[in-house]
């Protein structure tokens, strides 16, 4: 199964019930290295829980997720080490100065001694945060937060890149700081960005699956999809196949 | 070094360190301190006995653990989860037991850091005034520290099972109470007034109290160690087990 260096994040059948809700009821997709996949849907449509299963947090019902030839379920750990993740709301800890976070973010990751330190300055540098780097993460705005997060994210030079809901709240100049940075990772990356922004599928995704009740509704480019709405719009396209997996 | 025991260490230092990077810490071992202090002088006339042993210092530290320890441990996982910093903490490559375990030593460390800061006063006092016996201070030392890795265990268990600090903190008060009184003489002394003894024996042996007053007496027996060992292992299977099914939750 395993698919050597090929980064890939390979998702079949996934399922996850919690109780007898079925949050997730069969997901299957395929990402590689160089796309930008926008995972769009409505509140409640089973991204987060997704992108959960995809990053080991959450262990599915059934199905697998294959990240880089390794299954999250029988090798944890080997799926953990190639993925940055951006949980949604961007969790950190608030008692912590951005640089100590970031330490800790970078030891867990395996790199020591001077390494560590010069990978933190780096991406300090990068993710615009020297003006904040000694200040208690509890005190930061909720941009610089997000930043940090992202900083730990990215810090270890991760093949797959997952990002729930990496704009949500931002400013317009801090949505335009992130987008910019997820482009300029593309090339090298897989990355999966969940959004219900349909501006950002535009601004940044080079594919889009939209996710409805758990399940794929659509899967294509952003102009594939545009074609399937008679008005050539996004939100038309989005609105038509959410709304009619509601009824 | 083994991945796992460096990730252990990693989470370990980030959670002792963020004990002193808020008051928590300070105000903490203060209280403890001034509290262990008090009762064990004023409350237990320490000076007025005029023996020169710590039998009233070491009698109050299963009590004042009880009031301490389980707001040393409340946040443990409750605020990891209320932070949400529990889905970038497994998500991370370690395993389950590294994070528990890493965070069950971190906390245990605070509490010996405070128990460690008795020593000057109550030893130096001790053998100021008089000749201890230094073994059974020793053999007290080490009850106390093994009885508080217990109550950090249970208090862990208890933040595993919530979001909310205050919940974690009175579920593990009550838990450890029950384990504490479950040996306490005069609770035991009533029960086996019309219980089998057996029974009654059986219950006092899961019970923190025969186990630290045994230790306390001088002999640190293998039997004891064992019993306080396997409490910190059930706890810690048990907060697995806890957050493998509500960690999202």
């Amino acid at each position: 199964m395993s698919e050597g260096g090929n980064s890939k994040v390979e998702v079949r059948d996934l399922k996850k019930n919690f109780g007898h809700i079925e949050a997730v009821r069969g997901v299957t997709f395929e990402v590689s290295k160089g796309e930008v996949l926008g995972f769009l849907g409505p509140n409640g449509a089973g991204k987060t829980t997704t992108m959960r299963m995809i990053t080991g947090f959450l262990p599915p019902t059934s199905g697998t997720a294959l990240v880089g030839g390794c299954d999250v379920s029988s090798d944890p750990i080997g799926a953990k080490e190639q993925i940055g993740y951006l949980p949604e709301n961007a969790p950190a800890y608030g008692s912590m100065t951005v640089t100590n976070f970031l330490k800790f973010a970078g030891s867990i990751r395996s790199f020591t001694g001077s390494e560590l330190v010069d990978r933190v300055d780096q991406i300090i540098t990068k993710c615009h945060l020297v003006k904040v780097r000694n200040q208690t993460i509890s005190t930061l705005s909720k941009g610089y937060r997000q930043r940090t997060c992202f900083a730990q994210a990215i810090l270890h030079d991760p093949k797959v890149l997952i990002m729930d809901e990496p704009t949500d709240g931002l400013d317009p100049n801090q949505k335009f700081v992130v987008r910019e940075m997820i482009k300029e990772m593309a090339s090298e990356k897989v990355i999966i960005v969940s959004t219900h922004i349909l501006e950002e599928v535009d601004a940044v995704c080079t594919r889009a699956i939209i996710i409805a009740n758990g399940q794929v509704v659509a899967n294509g480019t952003p102009d594939e999809l545009r074609a399937s709405s008679s008005s050539g719009r996004l939100d038309d396209v989005f609105r038509k196949l959410t709304l009619e997996e509601d009824v | 070094m083994s991945s796992n025991v460096r990730n252990t260490l990693t989470i370990f230092r980030r959670e002792l360190k963020s004990y002193f990077e808020s008051p928590v810490a300070y105000v903490f071992m203060v209280v403890f301190l001034v509290l262990i202090g008090f009762l064990t002088f004023s409350v237990h006339h320490f000076y007025e006995r005029r023996v020169a042993d710590l039998e009233p210092f070491f009698f109050w530290h299963p009590w004042v653990y009880l009031l301490l320890v389980p707001a040393a441990t409340m946040g443990l996982w409750a605020e990891e989860r209320r932070g949400g910093t529990i889905e970038l903490l497994l998500t991370m490559p370690v395993t389950m037991t590294q994070a528990i375990v890493g965070k069950f030593l971190a906390a245990w460390l605070f509490i010996v850091m405070a128990i460690a800061l008795t020593i000057p006063t109550m030893v130096i006092t001790t053998c100021y005034l008089g000749n201890p016996d230094l073994g059974v201070v020793f053999c007290g030392y080490v009850g106390s520290v093994l009885l508080a890795g217990a109550y950090v265990a249970v208090g862990m268990l208890t933040s595993s099972m919530t979001r909310n600090q205050v919940i974690s903190f009175v579920l593990a008060l009550t838990f450890c109470f029950v384990l504490l009184l479950a040996g306490w003489e005069p609770i035991t002394g009533y029960f086996s007034r019309w219980a089998p003894s057996w029974l009654v024996n059986t219950i006092a042996s899961l019970s923190f109290t025969p186990h630290y007053e045994a230790i306390k007496r001088g002999v640190v027996d293998l039997k004891d160690v064992v019993y306080y060992v396997s409490v910190m292992v059930f706890m810690i299977v048990g907060t697995h087990l806890v957050l493998d099914n509500r960690k999202s939750a």
